[in-house]
Parts: C-alpha cells; structure tokens; sequence
C-alpha cells in the first residue's frame, strides 16, 4: 500500500505542484491587474488593508477615467493603424520573396534564406540611434509613418523565413500542373500557392501584429507627442503625471491591451515556435 | 508524362532567375535600406562627433570609444549587461527544463495552463514590466505586505526592491526570467516531443530511472534544441532595453544600466549621437557569435 503510493501518488503530487507555481509565478502580475483594475483608490493605497481581496466595494472608476480622461482609445487606434499598414507592407514584401527562395533559386535560395533571417537577430536597440536621424531627415519624427516605415524591418526577416519553410511544404507538381493549364509561374503563385498558403499567411500576419505592439524602443525614439503615442509606450510612459503614478487606470490598460494579444498568438503558437527552432526540430 | 514534366521544370527554371530576383528584390533591397544603411550609419556616427542638433560633424577616430571605455558607467553597464544575460539564462534553462516535462504529459485542462504560462511572453513586454512596477512598488509592494504579515519585516521597514542596488539588480533579472521562461518552455516543449518515444521506453526497460533518462538520453538528444533556446535567451536579455527602462531607468546611480539602456540614455537623451552610436556597437560582438553559433545548429541538423 505504501509503495503504491510512493509510486503512482508521489509522481503525481510533484507534477500538480510543479504546475501550480510556475502557473502562479507566471500569472501572478496579470492576476495582479485584474485586482487592481477593480479596486477604490482608499483600498489600493492602504498599506495595512490585506491587498489580496476586496477591502471596499469594487469599482469602474479606473476604468472610467481610462477611457474618458486619457488618450487610451487614441493610443489603440494608433496602435491598429501602424499594425494593419506594417501587416500589408510585410505581406507584400515577403510573400514573394519567399517563393522565390524556396523555389526558385535553388541553393541560392537557402543561403539568402538564412542570410535574411539572421538579419532578424539584428536588435532595434543597435539601430535606433542612426534610424531617429534618418526619421528626423525624412520629417517623420512625432508621425506614426516613421513607425510603418521601420516595423517591417523587424518583421519581413522572421516572416520570409516563416513562409518559406511553408512553401517548401507545398508539392511542386501542383504549380506544374496550373502551368500545363496555361498559367505563367507567377500566375501560378498568385492563383494556386497563395490560396493554399492562406493559414502560414495568417500566422504571418497574427506574428506582424503581435510585434507591433510588443515593440517599445522605436516607438519611444521616433514619437514624443502623448496623441501620437502607440499602446506599449503610451501607457507606461504618458499614464503617469509628474510623479503621479495611476495605478488602477494603468494596470487596467496594461490588461486590455495585452489579453487579445496574447490570446491571438495562443492560438498560433506552434508555427512560431517552429519558425524559432531553426530546423532543430524534425517535427 | 515524366518527360513533359522535366520539360516544363526546365522552361520554368530558363525563366526563372528574373522572375526570381523581381519576387525578391524589393524584400532584400527594403532590408538593405532599414537595416544595412543605418548599420553602417552607427559605425559611420561611432567614429564622429555628430550630436543631435549640430549640423557639423568631424571625424574623430577612436576618441568615443577612448571616452566611453574610461566612463565608469559604461563599464558598469557592460559588466550589468553580462551579469543580467548569463544569470537569466541559467534561471531560464532550470526552470524552462522542468515546465517542459512537467507540460509534456496531457491532462485535463493543459490548454488552459498553456495560456496561463504563456501570458508572460505573448503580452506585450512593457506591459508586463509596469505589472512588477506595481508589485515591486516602494510603498505597497504585496510583496513587502506579505513579509510583514509573515513578520519577515516590521512595519514601514521593509526594503525598497527597485531603491537598492543589489535589488534592483535582482528585480532585473527576476522579470527577464519571468518573460523568458514561457517561451524557452514552448521550444524545449517542441524539441521533447520530436524525441522518438521508443528511446526512453528501452531505457526505461533497461533499468534507467528519471534522472538517468533525463541526463544520459533527453537531455542530449535535445542539445541543438537547447541550444537554439539559450541563444535566442541571450539575444532577447542581451539587447532588450524594456524592461531596464521601465522598471529602474537604470537607477538607482546607474546601478542597473544595461549597454542598450546607455545607448539610448547618452544618444538620445543626452543627444550624444556619437557616443550612443560607439556604446551600442558593443552589441555586434555578441550577435556575431550568437549568429555563427545558430549557423552551426542549423548545419549540424542539416547533414543530420
């Protein structure tokens, strides 16, 4: 009876354990926003008052000052607007270029593959003291538009390599088979690969959007004016006055914006990751 | 058929190297543009004594880089920045080691702690930052309320975490461990299940327990994959300036000052172009091996 324990309870007990705190270390802050979204600012502020629960009577007013008395909804709406230009300009550029390595440029096309991609490992905080005199030199500074320019240079690398690794997948036979019905081999790309290619497309673009408002450091170089901000800056930099710190709003943003984020990428997550491993992986 | 088939390939391959270059082309050319040029730019502004707001510029040779490796924050910030990176990065690889196995095995509800442990790197990073802003907060910490409660602290004599050097420094690390973690976790998590089950079956049948599977069979056989998680940890810890911004602005007195955070603090900041630019170039070692090294897994797995 012991050792029956030993042997199937103990494992089972450690696997529990091991889940429940990782899940608790790692949750914790946005379970922390949750509270403090809700919360009165005489309960948030009290030092004594156990901070866990409901002291008072849980409130909207930090939602309510968030959303009427900040720049929150502007801040989002910028946010969307450089996130579906860089999305279209990532599209555009790195569709065809993947093609084209994976197909048409034979071994090539893997050596300019990994070239581009390692590009990706290039950090903005390298380039971002050039790149505010190239945005200031093209008049961009404060403009979103600087924003749209640059993205994508973060993107197209990671994204090229992403939907090559996807095209490679697909059978030549079947381009060969739209070209014996009479389609040009860009035809054939336009006409057959796309359609077929739709869901490493949409993993392209939930990826684009993901590091549109994940990216801080362009977004605080390029952009002074608190309208014009993006939500990742806007909110820990803008939300704060003087020495004023709005906890409640803050924490309220910080969860409104991160959760459809991180509920997109949850859902796409498989093909990152195998983007990330490099061919480490033999799936 | 075989021979209509070769026929077309050799039509399409005749065709094949403008259409190519034109497919490519605007990719490899924006990536010049945004990414080379300014590269250069920053070698170009690292030998200068261009400023924000000064039209002029000069040719100064190695007089930024003499100035900065003189300054006692840089050294600091260059000592912080390989301090925070390989820390974080044996933290990460522990733990992201026993979330994986842990996460391997199904059970009723995984989606849901997938989600949950993910949130961390999915979430925007500044976001997530300004949460242990909160937490770490000088005046209410829940942390400092819980040690108090457990009478670790009395009362209003609990350390501030983000006002101590020592502290601050952990609080750095402590929140690059906590964004990282989630995402080593998933790749271990795909490289775990790529090993054939068969291995630690005959292991197991041989008489290898948990922990001689674990070090003589799993943990070899996912070498590249590790690999492949340790370096992109470094990238991500070595260049991030986030999380240094937000949560201490490199304070107190400089004490958490990363090279990236620098960079940005002398060149933009203190409008210091050309000595952010020199600062910032300490990067590039760092990338070129971390490049190199990746090169080299991907090889290996290749004639693999």
């Amino acid at each position: 009876m012991k050792s029956l324990l030993r042997r199937k309870l103990g494992p089972r007990i450690v696997h529990v354990l091991v889940l429940a705190v990782f899940v608790v270390l790692l949750a914790f802050p946005f379970y922390w926003m949750v509270i403090a979204t809700f919360k009165q600012n005489l309960d948030l502020y009290n030092v004594e008052a156990n901070p866990f629960i409901f002291n008072l009577k849980p409130t909207l007013d930090n939602l309510h000052l968030l959303f009427m008395e900040t720049r929150f909804v502007r801040w989002l709406g910028n946010t969307v607007f450089v996130g579906v230009l860089v999305v279209a300009i990532t599209l555009l550029l790195s569709i065809p270029a993947a093609y084209a390595l994976a197909r048409l440029t034979g071994r090539w096309g893997e050596r300019l593959g990994i070239g581009i991609f390692l590009t990706y490992l290039v950090p903005p905080t390298l380039l971002f003291i050039p790149l505010s005199r190239v945005v200031a030199i093209l008049g961009l500074q404060d403009s979103l538009w600087s924003l749209v320019l640059v993205y994508p240079s973060v993107t197209v690398p990671f994204s090229v390599w992403l939907l090559m690794g996807f095209f490679k997948s697909i059978p030549k036979e079947l381009e060969d088979a739209a070209m014996v019905d009479g389609l040009t081999r860009f035809g054939a790309f336009v006409k057959m690969v796309v359609p077929i290619s739709m869901s490493g497309i949409l993993t392209v673009v939930i990826f684009t959007f993901t590091l549109v408002t994940q990216e801080f450091v362009y977004a605080l170089t390029f952009i002074s004016p608190e309208s014009n901000q993006m939500v990742g800056v806007g909110i820990p930099i803008f939300l704060v006055r003087g020495d004023v710190y709005f906890w409640g709003s803050l924490m309220a943003a910080c969860l409104i914006a991160s959760l459809p984020v991180a509920f997109l990428y949850n859902l796409f997550l498989d093909r990152f990751i195998a983007g990330f491993t490099v061919g480490a992986v033999k799936g | 058929m075989a021979v209509a088939g070769a026929k077309i390939k050799s039509i399409g391959a005749a065709q094949s190297p403008l259409l190519g270059f034109a497919m490519f082309g605007p990719a490899i050319l924006y990536i010049l543009l945004v990414i080379g040029a300014p590269f250069v730019l920053a070698v170009f502004y690292a030998f200068s004594d261009a400023r924000i707001g000064s039209t002029s510029l000069h040719y100064v040779g190695l007089e930024n880089f003499r100035s900065i490796l003189q300054s006692p924050s840089f050294r600091k910030a260059l000592w912080n920045s390989v301090v925070f990176t390989i820390s974080a990065q044996i933290i990460v690889m522990v733990c992201a080691n026993i979330l994986s196995i842990a996460l391997e095995k199904k059970f009723r509800g995984r989606g849901l702690v997938r989600f949950l442990i993910l949130l961390p790197w999915v979430a925007p990073v500044s976001l997530g930052t300004i949460g242990w802003k909160w937490i770490l907060d000088s005046i209410y910490s829940v942390i400092t309320w819980v040690l108090i409660w457990a009478h670790v602290f009395k009362p209003y004599s609990a350390p501030m975490w983000l006002g101590e050097p020592k502290l601050a420094m952990a609080s750095v690390i402590l929140v690059h461990c906590w964004r990282l973690i989630p995402f080593s976790t998933v790749i271990l998590l795909a490289g775990r299940t790529a090993i054939p089950k068969e291995i630690p079956e005959a292991a197991a049948i041989d008489g290898a327990g948990f922990w001689r599977t674990l070090f003589q069979i799993n943990l070899p056989m996912m070498l590249p994959i590790l690999s492949v998680a340790v370096l992109f940890g470094t990238i991500f810890t070595f260049t991030d300036m986030t999380v240094v911004y937000i949560l201490t602005a490199g304070g107190p007195y400089d004490s958490t000052q990363t090279l990236p955070s620098l960079a940005f603090a002398t060149g933009i900041q203190g409008s210091d172009l050309a000595a952010g630019a020199a600062i910032s170039l300490f990067l590039v070692p760092v990338l070129v091996a971390i490049a190199y090294l990746m090169l080299r897994v991907a090889h290996r797995t290749e004639v693999n």
